[in-house]
């Protein structure tokens, strides 16, 4: 009953608030928009970074955290020029197989080694062509590096050792290659090798762009996946770019190794391990090494900082938007101190003009807060939409936003109130 | 409320205000009593106390020292909200420059002390429609003030006086705004209110405002003057004893 009393009077007083405020609609509209600006840009960008930072961690995470990849990479030109004197017309470098089997049998941890050959080609469904990264790689690749087979299946340890002549291309290369029919059992052609189709990878994000600026290679999209005791055979250790007239050759072994480490914590003292090794055994830096787990790590960090600047900059301009509120309802009150004389005559206590007032404050702002977080939605889907950016909006970040305004609410229109409620009645009421 | 005990009765009251410096006696020891169903003008100069003495009456102010007594009860040292309590149960008051709130409808204004007084919504608006339509305003209900006429904004202002049915109305100036003809219907309708038994003060500067009431009390330099009771009688069936 006590209750219910008091909902209805809190009823009444917003139904008086609206009015107050509708009374003055411009004035309420431009006092609540530094609000809404607030609440609606800490959402929006929220999302917008939590999209971003979320597409790169998606990205590390289909490295492998346990696993430390090394890469082949072209030494600077100068040395190559060098080079050339001393040794065959073809460049050499790169990780090798000696590489492979010295981490393999020298550093503990190590649980599982994928090598890797990657050439560029061009592959052949009759007459359409495709330009394709070709990997020579081995039976558990999909499931090291978490990237798994969506139709058909992977080659076997078996094909493997007989050389076998068939591939698995990635689903992006279907509508150039086999734009009707299912690629599944037919045949692509490279060179003048056949290669039959056995199975289709699940497509996966623009691979992480190799740090330390090797220009050495763009990433294709299109990669299809043979054996890498074909690739051996068929390809050998030579890869031949014939370039406007010239002839230009290299000699690389492996282009990219993915070392397994058997926990997460030893990820870090195997990566170590590892450049230590290599640093002895190759005399440039013809290689480098990315461990995912640091770059994730990274990734996270890097977000905290994002977030903490954001929390800055969305305090900032709560508080801007509080203290405009705060100024219009200053000037509110006194432009109403004959209405506070009369309420006050007729018999309102002073909580109750403290309540009038501050509801006012607060629906003020929390219809800021309101508008401020539909657009805060709306933004982060536009730009997706638009943009092609991912954004993710965080189910608490609208309701946090939203109850700060409500609470920029309060504390900004406590002193209005109490400054409207310390009034004398009698001084009120002789206001002009 | 047995009927020997005066409505108000005021004993020794001073008021004393602070104006930097300066000390200002605004009342000197001023002792009244009104009985119930009284019908009384206050009059005197400017400057006389008359303003202050209003506020004092209305519970808008304290005094300095005396004691005031309000349908029996000392009222002199209340707190803050027992005296914002004491106004809405006890109290009506008319002013001179009707003091509506300009964003409410005229229904609304009527509500204003019931809804102070916790009344619900339901009761509050049936009573403010039937006192509305007492002071003949029944069609005015949803008018905003400035679309009313004088006349009617004070006729508004004295069905919101009625509305708590209160001990004592209290009135400055009820008329000092107003054409002679509005303010004309507004005294009739003081005369309605005292033959009905209600108890009405009412501040004037006009003497034949002041005829119309039972008594009369002149102030003085805080003070008061002189206390008349005029047995006028035929506008008082039955009222004052």
């Amino acid at each position: 009953m006590r209750f219910g009393m008091r909902l209805s009077r809190l009823r009444r007083t917003v139904r008086l608030g609206v009015k107050s405020l509708w009374l003055h609609r411009l004035r309420s509209l431009l006092t609540a928009l530094g609000i809404v600006f607030g609440v609606c840009s800490v959402i929006a960008m929220l999302a917008i970074g939590e999209g971003a930072s979320f597409e790169a961690q998606e990205q590390i995470k289909n490295l492998g955290s346990q696993n430390i990849i090394l890469r082949s990479i072209k030494p600077p030109e100068q040395q190559k020029v060098s080079d050339r004197g001393s040794q065959s017309f073809a460049l050499q470098y790169g990780l090798g197989y000696a590489d492979l089997r010295r981490i393999r049998e020298t550093i503990p941890g190590v649980t599982l080694v994928l090598p890797a050959r990657v050439m560029r080609e061009y592959v052949w469904n009759i007459s359409r062509r495709i330009d394709t990264e070709i990997v020579g790689t081995v039976s558990w690749y999909p499931e090291m590096r978490n990237h798994h087979v969506a139709e058909g299946r992977f080659f076997t340890e078996a094909e493997m050792e007989s050389r076998a002549n068939v591939c698995v291309i990635g689903r992006e290369m279907i509508p150039g290659l086999f734009p009707l029919e299912s690629p599944l059992g037919r045949h692509v052609r490279v060179g003048s090798d056949y290669y039959q189709v056995i199975g289709v990878m699940e497509p996966r994000g623009e691979p992480i762009a190799p740090e330390g600026g090797s220009q050495a290679r763009k990433p294709s999209q299109n990669r299809m996946y043979i054996p890498l005791e074909t690739a051996k055979t068929r390809y050998g250790e030579l890869l031949v770019k014939r370039r406007s007239g010239s002839i230009e050759a290299e000699r690389v072994q492996l282009h990219e190794l993915t070392i397994q480490v058997a926990s997460l914590e030893r990820v870090r003292p195997v990566s170590e391990a590892i450049q230590a090794l290599l640093e002895q055994s190759h005399k440039k830096k013809d290689y480098e090494v990315v461990v995912p787990l640091e770059l994730l790590k990274r990734a996270e960090r890097t977000k905290q900082i994002f977030s903490i600047v954001l929390g800055s900059i969305a305090a900032i301009s709560l508080l801007v938007g509080g203290i405009g509120i705060m100024n219009i309802m200053l000037a509110s009150v006194t432009e109403r101190t004959r209405e506070i004389g009369i309420r006050r005559a007729l018999g309102a206590r002073r909580r109750d003009i403290i309540l009038q007032f501050l509801t006012e404050t607060v629906m003020l702002s929390g219809a800021g807060g309101i508008l401020g977080v539909l657009g805060g939605v709306l933004i982060p889907f536009l730009v997706s939409r638009f943009a092609g950016m991912k954004t993710i909006i965080v189910f608490w970040s609208p309701v946090l936003a939203f109850t700060i305004s409500a609470l920029v609410g309060v504390i900004f229109g406590l002193y209005p109130a109490m400054r409207a409620a310390r009034m004398d009645p009698v001084e009120a009421l002789r206001h002009e | 409320m047995p009927p020997s005990a005066p409505i108000l009765k005021l004993d020794e009251v001073r008021k004393t205000y602070r104006m930097g410096p300066v000390t200002v006696e605004a009342l000197r020891g001023l002792s009244l009593e009104v009985e119930a169903g009284e019908y009384v003008s206050i009059m005197g100069p400017s400057g006389c106390g008359k303003s202050t003495l209003l506020n004092l009456l209305g519970c808008l102010d304290r005094p300095s020292s005396g004691r005031y007594l309000l349908g029996g009860e000392d009222i002199s040292n209340l707190e803050d909200d027992a005296l914002s309590l004491v106004r809405s149960q006890r109290l009506g008051f008319i002013f001179q420059s009707y003091n509506l709130i300009q964003q409410l409808t005229v229904v609304e204004n009527i509500e204003v002390p019931l809804y102070y007084q916790g009344v619900s919504e339901e009761e509050s608006r049936a009573k403010a429609e039937r006192i509305a339509s007492m002071v003949g305003l029944e069609h005015r209900l949803e008018h905003k003030p400035f679309e009313l006429s004088g006349g009617q904004q004070q006729r508004v202002a004295i069905a919101r006086a009625l509305v708590n049915d209160p001990l004592l109305i209290l009135a400055d100036e009820p008329t000092g705004n107003l054409d002679s003809s509005s303010g004309e219907e507004i005294l009739r309708m003081f005369d309605r209110l005292h033959a009905e038994g209600r108890t009405l003060v009412l501040v004037t500067h006009d003497p034949g405002v002041s005829q119309r009431g039972g008594r009369t009390i002149r102030l003085r330099d805080g003070r008061v003057e002189s206390d008349l009771r005029h047995p006028k009688s035929g506008s008082t069936p039955g009222g004052s004893p």
